[in-house]
């Protein structure tokens, strides 16, 4: 387990201090990636579940934010890095993709040239290797006639060629970690699944580890080894992708998993979580997702269950609940839910 | 694209066209008295007055006085092309009057817009990159002084403090650059701070807000997720995406000063087009009011096609829908 | 001359016009070869124009009391459809009948009367509630518009039905999560009793969690109210929860139209078996899927023939580029634009591309 050990993420904190109080963005967020794993981060709108890739990278802005925590990246640890030494990691052995392919690409400049300069930030590659070479990464990523279509302006790419060339991007360096923001979220649901098999490929030619972060649970269902459910900032479980779906534990789990519309069939009822997310400025007492639980009891609104594996469990989850209570629950539910599909 | 340019060039005929006939309906069916009595002395008689008529061309209706301008214009007149016609007054050429003027009030443009250009866009980087630091709230503090305060105030200002007490420049008027360029810098560096001052703030300003915006685009988070250095980032991703409606301003703020820096060539009097424009408004000079207006709206034309040209060459996005 | 003939039949069917409420008939809406096209500015240098194909020759009918579901990718004409219906754009050609009476020829001020009768509900909750306006002026609105005094009981009133507080009157749409944003456009859209609503996206910026609550509260008003909903989404998932009868349109036309059950349990064209199986699900670990190559071509220059035959597993070179399919019936309450319809479902990929070779066969 601990050989491929990429990265090791430890009690990761982000604050955003405010004119209007503190946000507390992300708390006490702690897991692990190894080579070859594609860990899922799910979570709806305002659960931190980007805010704490971004802060890994580096990418957040440092006068605004306070971070704390330790993120060990191949033995040294990146919130300790000074932004130079950080700038030579990012890119180079941790790469990103992002949301929004039509915003995330330089509107004036040529693909190919985008690409060169993530060769050139790197390497002392002359211009026509580092064409060279982001016109062989294009090609890499399935972009038909690349010598020419490098040339091209990315308005002239089509929402899923921008993202391949995103991805071509993020590859120049055959980086240890690739960080895939919403990457599929811009885009159509027949280009989604040609960029998710392209990211699984990618994943297994180079070994590599990926971060998937998404709040559409078919996509990690689809894709991701292990995953981490994320709410108000915080891990609320924690585990491999097939305990997750098949013995869900936490109710804010059961929650998403009840509330996805199935397109297997028509429901009488749909099951909504009630309420809505909470502020970040002024998180509930206790356990963050309590408020909106229908389970909780006495200790959920002054007591924070913490993130732990039970003594027979299989994977971690952050409830107050009785665990086997939790897991006939989970397993009920699962039942239910997969027993639709059949 | 010569075929592009070629139709914005005839669109810029067409429409100097239009403004030069409405200068002239205006000019002669606005009731303004006849001009001829005006350069009849105090007691004018029928046969002086319809000999003045003759002389300047006015007993002609006003199409045809329009129609005869559209003919010099294109076939030239005894002082080359394009003709303009004289001036009522003492019948000087137009033309020969407008190329003795322009050198004065295109040095002029030309130093400011220098000026303000590099230090305008200076200032609003250094500003959008030290956000709310001191340094920005300084740049940004300069940028409303030279906003908010009047161009003849600051000129006399300038004129007072730096000729009068510092004895800096030249002080006010203008001599050509050929007799010395000291003597002809000296003269123009008051009027070209004061000038850029104005631009030079709005143009700060400016800069610092859509730079300040570009950085906030998601193409940049991306410049910097590849590892890119602070310095490219802002200066190759950023500093390009947000020049662009700099360039359009920068275009039709020189195409407005052709037709003169009025209040500064006032305060330095450096009799240039602009005091050309005002001069011959208020005498009434037809024929020297429109040699200026044609110029004017020929420099709008023309850098309205330069800066679209050049837009489509900065964002190739313009280039190809 | 078709444009003297509609005005007749306008006149002729005006005084005919059954009163609301009286002798309904069976189709809320109909429309019949709905084109619209947009014209396209190439670039400074380009000359000439070009035309976007946004809608193309669209037939349907809506029924009094269903959820009409328009499913489709960005480019397929969903929301120009939907617009259209609304005459929030002017067709190209071809009508759009409401109740009977062709709209798509009227006057703005015509149309006036008809419009308290047709609302919308937008995509985006944070963009399309006015943030100088409060909750209670927003939902009153409607009711200025067509010189009704809108009291402030019946906005209260309105409030409660799509869950809200009667106490959230005066305060500002900033104050509200998405979901209840969501909510107020929803009230709004209620305030005139419209007979028909379209929702276009209505809960694709919403979280999971909330989809399912805005869902919810859809269905519910539809049989408390007897409303008929057009229903645009991308979504698969979201459509197949809300509509009883579907059309999956791709290039700004209609590939299948049919009942949502037997649509999704045996869809006939392949460009609807892509997306369903494209669709990534929570239940089950991996599955075959059927990936399509390519992007969606541009509808400045579609193809010609079946627009989707470039991308088509089923594609036969000399019949689905060269003639295009008419949408025809396939089964009861479904039809289907395709010369070689599928004929079982689920298939696996090599089955969806062999197959076609044998109907080419039985149907040629």
């Amino acid at each position: 387990m601990t050989d491929g050990r990429l990265l090791d993420v430890r009690g990761l904190t982000v604050r955003f201090p405010t004119p209007d109080g503190v946000v507390q963005a992300v708390s006490d967020v702690s897991f692990t990636l190894s080579r070859g794993e594609t860990l899922g981060v799910v979570g709806e709108s305002g659960s931190g579940k980007s805010v704490s890739n971004l802060a890994i990278m580096g990418l957040l802005n440092a006068q605004r934010t306070v971070i704390s925590g330790e993120v060990e990246f191949l033995g040294r640890d990146l919130l300790k890095l000074s932004p130079d030494e950080l700038r030579k990691i990012r890119g180079k052995d941790i790469a990103m993709v992002f949301q929004d392919p039509f915003a995330c690409l330089h509107p004036m400049y040529r693909v190919g040239k985008q690409i060169a300069e993530a060769v050139t930030a790197h390497s002392d590659a002359s211009r026509s290797e580092a064409w060279a070479r982001a016109v062989e990464l294009l090609d890499h990523v399935g972009i038909p006639n690349a010598a020419e279509r490098a040339r091209d302006y990315p308005h002239q790419f089509s929402g899923g060629m921008r993202q391949r060339a995103m991805i071509a991007m993020a590859l120049v360096h055959n980086p240890a970690i690739l960080i895939c923001d919403e990457p599929t979220t811009a885009l159509d649901v027949t280009v989604q699944a040609q960029i998710l098999e392209l990211i699984e490929e990618v994943k297994r030619e180079f070994n590599i580890g990926v971060i998937l972060v998404t709040h559409d649970l078919g996509v990690v269902a689809e894709t991701a080894n292990s995953v981490m459910v994320m709410y108000a900032g915080r891990i609320m479980e924690y585990g491999p992708a097939a305990e997750i779906f098949g013995r869900p534990q936490h109710p804010y789990a059961w929650g998403l998993l009840d509330s996805m519309p199935s397109i297997e069939r028509r429901l009488t009822t749909l099951v909504p979580i009630e309420g809505s997310p909470p502020s970040l400025l002024t998180p509930p007492s206790g356990c963050a997702f309590h408020p909106r639980c229908r389970y909780r009891f006495e200790p959920c609104a002054t007591e924070r269950p913490p993130l732990a594996v039970p003594a027979a469990g299989t994977h971690a989850d952050a409830c107050h609940l009785d665990w086997e209570a939790k897991v006939r629950e989970g397993a009920k539910r699962s039942a239910a839910r997969l027993g639709d599909a059949a | 694209m010569t075929l592009y340019i070629a139709r914005r060039l005839a669109w810029t005929l067409l429409v100097v066209g239009a403004v030069l006939l409405i200068t002239y309906a205006v000019f002669f069916l606005l009731p303004n008295g006849d001009i001829a009595t005006r350069f009849a002395g105090k007691a004018p008689t029928p046969q002086l007055l319809a000999e003045i008529r003759n002389r300047l061309g006015l007993d002609h209706p006003w199409y045809i006085q329009f129609a005869l301008f559209v003919k010099h214009f294109f076939l030239g007149d005894a002082y080359g092309w394009p003709g303009l016609g004289y001036s009522y007054g003492g019948g000087v050429s137009v033309l020969s009057e407008i190329t003795s003027r322009a050198p004065r009030t295109l040095w002029l443009i030309t130093g400011a817009a220098i000026l303000w250009l590099v230090s305008g866009v200076a200032i609003g980087i250094v500003s959008a990159v030290k956000r709310r630091s001191l340094t920005d709230r300084l740049a940004m503090g300069f940028a409303l002084f030279g906003i908010s305060a009047p161009v003849f105030w600051l000129g006399l200002m300038a004129l007072w403090i730096f000729w009068r007490i510092l004895g800096v420049g030249g002080g006010t008027g203008y001599t050509p650059i050929a007799q010395g360029v000291g003597s002809w810098a000296g003269h123009l560096i008051l009027p070209w701070c004061v000038l850029a001052l104005l631009y030079a703030a709005f143009y700060a300003r400016m800069t610092r807000n859509n730079l300040l915006e570009t950085l906030g685009e998601d193409y940049i988070r991306t410049a910097r997720a590849k590892g890119l250095s602070e310095r490219e980032v802002i200066f190759k991703h950023g500093l390009r995406a947000s020049l662009t409606p700099i360039v359009t301003m920068f275009g039709m703020d020189i195409a407005l000063l052709v037709g003169g820096a009025i209040i500064t060539e006032s305060v330095f009097n450096i009799q240039g087009l602009g005091w050309l424009a005002i001069t011959s408004a208020l005498n009434q000079d037809l024929p020297t009011l429109v040699g200026v207006i044609m110029l004017t709206a020929t420099a709008v034309a023309v850098m309205n096609l330069v800066v679209d040209v050049l837009y489509a060459f900065i964002d190739p996005r313009v280039r190809y829908a | 001359m078709s444009r003297r003939l509609d005005g007749g039949s306008k006149r002729a069917e005006a005084p005919a016009r059954p009163a609301p409420g009286a002798g309904m008939t069976e189709n809320l809406v109909e429309i019949e070869h709905l084109t619209k096209r947009f014209q396209v500015k190439q670039g400074v240098f380009a000359r000439g124009k070009a035309e976007v194909h946004a809608v193309e020759d669209v037939s349907l009918t809506v029924r009094r009391g269903e959820t009409l579901g328009i499913v489709g990718e960005s480019g397929c004409g969903k929301s120009t459809t939907a617009r259209l219906i609304l005459r929030l754009l002017d067709p190209t050609s071809g009508t759009v009948r409401f109740e009977g009476r062709d709209i798509s020829k009227l006057s703005q001020r015509a149309l006036r009367p008809l419009r308290r009768e047709m609302q919308m509900i937008f995509q985006d909750p944070y963009s399309s509630l006015n943030p100088r306006k409060t909750v209670g002026q927003i939902i009153a609105a409607p009711f200025a518009i067509h010189g009704e005094k809108g009291s402030k009981l019946r906005v209260q009133e309105l409030l409660e039905t799509v869950g809200l507080s009667p106490e959230h009157y005066n305060r500002y749409p900033h104050e509200f999560s998405g979901g209840q944003r969501q909510r107020i456009g929803v009230a709004r859209a209620l305030a005139l009793s419209p007979k028909l609503i379209v929702c276009d996206e209505p809960v694709s910026a919403l979280d999971v969690s909330i989809q399912a609550q805005i869902l919810n509260l859809l269905r519910t008003l539809q049989s408390e109210f007897n409303l008929t909903y057009v229903f645009i989404s991308h979504d698969l998932s979201v459509i197949r929860q809300i509509a009883d009868r579907i059309a999956v349109m791709y290039l700004g036309g209609i590939v299948e139209l049919g009942d949502s059950e037997s649509l999704y349990e045996q869809p006939k064209h392949p460009y609807t078996a892509a997306l369903l199986s494209a669709v990534p699900r929570a239940t089950t670990g991996r599955r075959e899927r059927i990936v399509l190559s390519g992007d969606v071509p541009s509808p400045v220059d579609p193809p010609a023939a079946c627009v989707f035959h470039p991308r088509c597993p089923r594609f036969h070179e000399g019949r689905c580029d060269v003639e295009a399919p008419e949408l025809r019936e396939l089964g009861p309450a479904h039809a289907a634009a395709c010369h070689y319809p599928l004929e079982k479902w689920p298939m696996t990929d090599d089955e969806l591309r062999r197959a076609g070779g044998t109907a080419q066969a039985a149907s040629g």
